[in-house]
């Protein structure tokens, strides 16, 4: 598949929480302002493209030449939350804006499902390097895009009137069901009379 | 027993892998320790923690870090942490506080209870001001008073605002520590801050003129000068159809004296012994 063509897969085809219903908890849990919905979104994005990469590599540097596929989602774990780790060590050295932006949020997705989501797909539908990057990449940046749209909904929630029984998460698990539905409007179809293929 | 030897080995390998990036990542954590300065430490300590923004920076440590880099020279920011505070940040720093500088705290200028002052409509909705203020600007006739859903309540960090129960709210000094949240929350402004030891305060907030506030509220300014002419010692200044009174200078007679002389009786005493 065209670079194109996985941008535009995991951007809106196969967004990672509007059609796969990965990564819920910050979904639901950060969306409540967009401030911290942006700098999640971001702090996912960062995380997710260096893990679709490391992942990568683990995978076929390690895991196929000896044998041992079968550990895949185990290792997987461990890298990736080593990795998110050394990564928020790293950024609060040698980058004390950034991490004033993202740090916070880092500790909060070592082990984000949509992050080992993402590892795994580009594994099984056995991407090569670049490919698994750009995957994480646009995966992490319909992340972004969905988060940003349910901070959105929230904030106009908050001033609404909502039945006291919907009130706080039922209610935006409703929004983030509808706009679920929404998205179904973007399927393969669409990628074929993009991309033509 | 090939089958058990295979699953000793993944754990056996798996445990050890696991083991070195825990190792791993103690060494990192190590070499990649952030040097923190201790002034901002010592200085952050010092502070109470509250994280208001009364000082005008992201949180406490903010600050303390501005202290410590000698960016901000003024130790009185603080509102939350007192003449304390100020003593302990003055005598790390070598610095003594601007003594002139007065607490302030914040007072609701509005004495339009259900009973004072005239409802347009009645609004049901979400129980916040911000929200009710959407809707014509509040269902009160009066535009510039309180309108009691307690938005300030529900965003004073500790606590100090209570209800009135009577369609208003009350500040409790004690307890602010004039971080001007409130103040900024205010949909009709009618939440103003006063210096700690104000002896009188006129409660009205409303620039309507006399006709119209008469009409719509009991105990609102009403802007007939009598305190600013008979009184001109005394600091009241009627602008905008709305008198203030001053705290900056000298206090001159007559503060009392308008108190009664005001017809609406929207100027009112702080303390209780006046």
């Amino acid at each position: 598949m065209t670079y194109v063509g996985i941008i535009i897969t995991y951007v809106f085809i196969s967004n990672l929480v509007l059609s796969q219903f990965l990564g819920l908890c910050p979904f639901i849990g950060v969306s409540k302002n967009t401030e911290s919905a942006v700098g999640m979104g971001f702090a996912v994005t960062f995380v997710m493209s260096l893990a679709a990469l490391i992942t990568w590599a683990l995978q076929h540097f390690v895991l196929i030449p000896l044998n041992i596929v079968f550990l895949q989602t185990v290792t997987f774990i461990l890298v990736i939350a080593t990795l998110v780790q050394l990564v928020e060590m790293a950024v609060r050295k040698y980058s004390p804006p950034l991490y004033q932006a993202l740090g916070i949020y880092l500790p909060l997705i070592t082990t984000n499902c949509g992050v080992m989501g993402i590892a795994l797909i580009s594994v099984n539908k056995s991407y090569g390097p670049m490919e698994s990057f750009i995957a994480g990449l646009s995966a992490g940046a319909g992340f972004l895009m969905a988060l940003l749209f349910m901070s959105g909904i929230r904030e106009r929630l908050d001033t609404e009137k909502v039945p006291r029984f919907l009130q706080g998460t039922p209610i935006a698990f409703i929004s983030g069901g509808l706009m679920a539905l929404a998205f179904m409007a973007f399927d393969h179809a669409l990628l074929t009379n993009l991309i033509g293929g | 027993m090939e089958g058990i030897g295979r699953i000793l080995a993944a754990f056996l390998s798996t445990t050890v892998f696991a083991a070195l990036l825990g190792l791993g990542l103690a060494i990192a954590s190590r070499k990649l320790k952030v040097e923190k300065d201790e002034k901002v430490e010592a200085l952050n300590d010092i502070l109470p923690g509250l994280n208001c923004g009364a000082c005008g920076y992201a949180g406490c440590e903010g600050y303390a870090e501005a202290l410590a880099s000698e960016s901000d020279s003024n130790i009185s920011r603080c509102g939350p942490g007192g003449d304390e505070t100020k003593e302990e940040l003055g005598n790390l720093l070598g610095l003594s506080a601007d003594e002139s500088s007065v607490r302030m705290v914040a007072r609701l200028a509005c004495l339009g209870t259900d009973e004072a002052a005239v409802k347009e409509f009645q609004y049901v909705g979400y129980s916040d001001c911000e929200s009710a203020h959407l809707h014509f600007d509040g269902d009160k006739g009066c535009k510039y008073g309180c309108l009691g859903l307690g938005s300030c309540v529900k965003a004073c960090p500790v606590g100090a605002i209570d209800y009135t129960g009577d369609g208003l709210v009350v500040v409790d000094p004690e307890k602010c520590i004039g971080c001007e949240i409130c103040v900024d929350i205010c949909p009709t402004g009618a939440m103003k801050m006063v210096p700690e030891d104000a002896d009188w305060f006129v409660a009205c907030n409303s620039n309507d003129k006399a006709k119209v506030t008469k009409s719509l509220c009991t105990a609102g300014c009403i802007g007939c000068r009598i305190c600013e002419r008979k009184f001109p010692d005394a600091g009241y200044v009627v602008t905008d159809n709305l008198s203030t009174l001053s705290y900056t200078g000298e206090r001159g007679e007559g503060r009392a004296g308008a108190a009664t002389a005001c017809p609406p009786k929207c100027i009112i005493p702080i303390k209780k012994e006046d």
